[in-house]
């Protein structure tokens, strides 16, 4: 799991308001090099929770200085595009779990897959 | 006569009602014997058959032994295992007519009910019988396995106290103490729950002994699953075959505290009685574990070798070397590795992987929402885990037309594909950001080990917020749900995802599988990178609906008699015309058990490959738009015809 899909997932669990954004408690993490496509990291800006991001790549301790708050006219800032280009591809989560923030349910993750699956009276 | 009682003191003297009734008692013990093909003869020879006086009486080596010692040297004495009588013979006929004489109708005490036995002359001993004189192939018995020190230290370390039933699983079975853990052994299945393991896994102090095995190659990985039966004496566990979807091959029995003898049976009759001591591993591979039956009967004495037994653990055929031997509590450690795909063993006949999964009737068409989660589970999530594998080596070619709508998507689109299967569509458009879902771990996996984006879940509940998509597809899924309401829910799943003005692909397989005069493929060929490829292979004709022998591990929690009022689902022919909206679809696994008949002992034909049945609607023709004109807030973009399924491209409003 790539935290750009991260920033996508939700916990949907019966009940819960806002299961946004889930928690990651990493066990293992890889950390890969991709090949860098600025106009693909501009358009996908726009669709991300950015606090949720930043939240997430600061608990796996890849922040890497990625600001807080988004900057304006990112399409022509290469380095932080660059920045957000690692923690959105390059990181990627292999074994640990997610965490509902307001049910507290745990999504286990196994060889990159979350298990988001709800049992019958979760859903 | 009389002077044939020469120092039998313990004979007291008859009246002569008391011969009358000997003589009768005699004549009905004739008949009897003449029943398990035993002639007795009137004139004295120097072999007697002692009716009521064998192993099946409770009768011991040593008891008959002491009394027949009275009357001279007894040469043989044949004492076949659980039958009602012993055959004996004498150096002389005048020993064997002193014992005669002597005993018959004497009164024994053993194991606490009282023996009156019956003596008869015969003119040989013959013991010939149908038991075996081989181990069943693949089992072997390693005595002394475990010193005493280790086999007290096992037995110490059980904690039976139910308080700790929160880590592990235990049982008060009807005949004997039960403790699981790593997994528990549902006995209402005779599965486990796979996805769901016992916290804390195998117990530390079995590390010694499990390490020993694998050293010793008994084993090539450790079990995940440990099984500790106690049993009294008196109890004993049916006989059965460890079910083969449950658990891999080579299962490990470690015995303790007691010895015992557990019989095991071919399907063809044949029968090995197998002696287990007290500190020996047992372990069974290939044919004994896949195709024998072991169990152990419940009583307080068994059969066993009196004397040097031919080869360890074996119960011989001789019954001139068998006696009793009184139980004690025996503690076994059974250890297995549990089975995370089809078992693909050599034994169809035996297999529940290899037996096309149809529950004892055939599932009916759900009634409610629960009756459908089930159904579902049972004959789709469940079906795909199973195929996984074989499934996705038939899924590499995309169809050309959703390829067409995945390449239409501008760069840096978000797609979700729900029901990505192997996630043959995740690569297709590279400027896209795709994600996959499935049901199926399996799946998934291979979409991970591809560098691809997947997570499970089901298409009813997509974990993604709302409208974080540009485009969904759902590619031959939404006809695996059973109910009207359920397809209708998982449009609307889709359409949430949707941004607005985002765009959702849907693929069904249609009822019509002609077209405008055109044949779908699927009727026409049999092509293995076609779209819902089944092959017709050989099986799909032998099902029988009420065949109570099929699907007994496979019947799982769905229950079908609760509908009965219910049509059946009848099943599909493959590469035929659909005769109904509801059924169930054949696969034909193929690409397994051709392994496990090299492995055999025997070689044997290649046996057909296991059939497994998935749900399935079908759509006619126009349901699928009248479906999506039920979810608020899109519209039909288009619609067709592609290769025997019903598409739409729906839009959400902006």
């Amino acid at each position: 799991m790539k935290l750009l899909t991260h920033n996508m997932l939700t916990s949907h669990v019966k009940g819960v308001i806002k299961g946004y954004p889930l928690l990651i408690k990493a066990t293992e993490v890889k950390v890969s090099e991709v090949e860098f496509n600025p106009q693909f990291v501009s358009r996908m800006i726009p669709k991300l929770e950015w606090t949720a991001l930043v939240q997430a790549a600061d608990g796996l301790g890849q922040l890497n200085d990625l600001p807080n708050e988004l900057v304006p006219d990112y399409e022509k800032n290469d380095e932080f595009l660059r920045k957000v280009h690692h923690v959105l591809l390059e990181v990627e989560v292999l074994e640990g779990c997610l965490q509902c923030p307001e049910s507290g349910r745990v999504f286990p993750i196994s060889r990159g897959v979350p298990n988001m699956l709800l049992n019958e009276d979760e859903s | 006569m009389e002077s044939c009682l020469n120092g039998n003191v313990k004979l007291v003297k008859r009246s002569k009602e008391d011969k009358k009734l000997l003589r009768k008692q005699l004549k009905a013990s004739h008949t009897l014997l003449k029943h398990e093909g035993i002639n007795t003869t009137s004139l004295p020879t120097k072999s007697l058959v002692v009716a009521n006086g064998g192993l099946g009486n409770g009768m011991s080596r040593e008891t008959l032994q002491d009394v027949l010692k009275e009357s001279g040297c007894v040469e043989t004495l044949l004492m076949p295992p659980n039958k009602p009588y012993a055959f004996l013979t004498y150096a002389s006929a005048e020993e064997a007519q002193r014992c005669q004489a002597s005993l018959n109708g004497r009164q024994l005490q053993c194991q606490g009910q009282t023996l009156t036995l019956y003596l008869s002359f015969v003119e040989k001993v013959g013991s010939e019988s149908g038991v075996c004189t081989e181990l069943p192939p693949g089992l072997t018995v390693l005595e002394d396995f475990i010193s005493t020190e280790e086999e007290a230290g096992l037995l110490e370390a059980i904690d039976w106290a139910p308080q700790r039933a929160v880590v592990t699983v235990q049982k008060a079975l009807k005949h004997r103490r039960v403790k699981h853990y790593g997994y528990e052994f549902r006995y209402d299945n005779n599965n486990v729950d796979k996805d769901r393991p016992l916290p804390g896994g195998l117990p530390p102090f079995c590390d010694t002994v499990l390490e020993r095995c694998l050293r010793e190659n008994h084993i090539d990985v450790t079990p995940d699953q440990l099984t500790i039966n106690q049993y009294e004496p008196g109890q004993g566990i049916p006989p059965h075959v460890d079910t083969h979807s449950a658990f891999e091959d080579t299962i490990l029995s470690l015995s303790l505290g007691a010895k015992t003898v557990m019989d095991f049976r071919h399907p063809d009759g044949r029968s090995v009685a197998v002696v287990l001591p007290e500190r020996s591993l047992l372990v069974m591979k290939g044919e004994s574990r896949y195709l024998w039956t072991h169990g152990i009967t419940p009583r307080k004495f068994d059969v066993v070798p009196a004397g040097h037994t031919v080869s360890p653990g074996l119960v011989t055929s001789d019954p001139g070397d068998l006696t009793l031997s009184k139980r004690g509590t025996r503690t076994s450690f059974t250890f297995r590795r549990v089975r995370r795909t089809a078992c693909d063993c050599a034994y169809p006949s035996a297999c529940d992987s290899q037996r096309p999964p149809v529950a004892p009737s055939a599932p009916a068409l759900p009634q409610d929402d629960g009756d459908a989660s089930r159904l579902e589970a049972q004959y789709v999530h469940r079906v795909y885990e199973e195929i996984s594998s074989h499934f996705s080596s038939t899924r590499h070619s995309p169809w050309p037309r959703v390829s067409d709508f995945l390449r239409s998507l501008p760069p840096g689109a978000v797609l979700a594909d729900v029901g990505c299967g192997n996630g043959k569509y995740l690569g297709i458009n590279p400027h896209l950001w795709a994600m996959g879902c499935d049901r199926s771990h399996n799946l998934l996996q291979i979409c991970a080990d591809r560098g691809l984006q997947a997570f499970v879940s089901d298409a009813l509940d997509v974990p993604l917020r709302s409208g974080v998509c540009d485009a969904c597809i759902s590619i031959a899924v939404i006809h695996h749900f059973s109910t009207q309401e359920r397809r209708l829910a998982a449009v609307n799943e889709l359409v949430r995802l949707l941004k607005p003005g985002g765009r959702a692909l849907i693929y069904v397989w249609a009822l019509e599988q002609e077209y405008k005069k055109q044949r779908s493929k699927y009727l026409k060929e049999n092509n293995p990178e076609q779209e819902e490829e089944e092959g017709r292979g050989p099986g799909a004709e032998q099902i029988t609906q009420n065949d109570p022998d099929c699907g007994e591990v496979h019947a799982g929690k769905y229950d079908p008699s609760a509908q009965q009022a219910q049509p059946k689902l009848s099943v599909h022919t493959n590469r035929t015309e659909f005769n109904s909206q509801d059924l169930l679809v054949p696969w034909h696994l193929k690409g397994v058990a051709q392994k496990a008949c090299e492995t055999s002992a025997e070689s044997k034909p290649p046996a057909p490959g296991p059939v497994f049945h998935r749900y399935y609607h079908v759509f006619r023709e126009g349901e699928l738009e009248n479906l999506c004109r039920r979810v608020e807030n899109i519209t039909i973009q288009t619609s067709y015809h592609d290769q025997g399924n019903w598409c739409v491209i729906v839009g959400k409003a902006l």
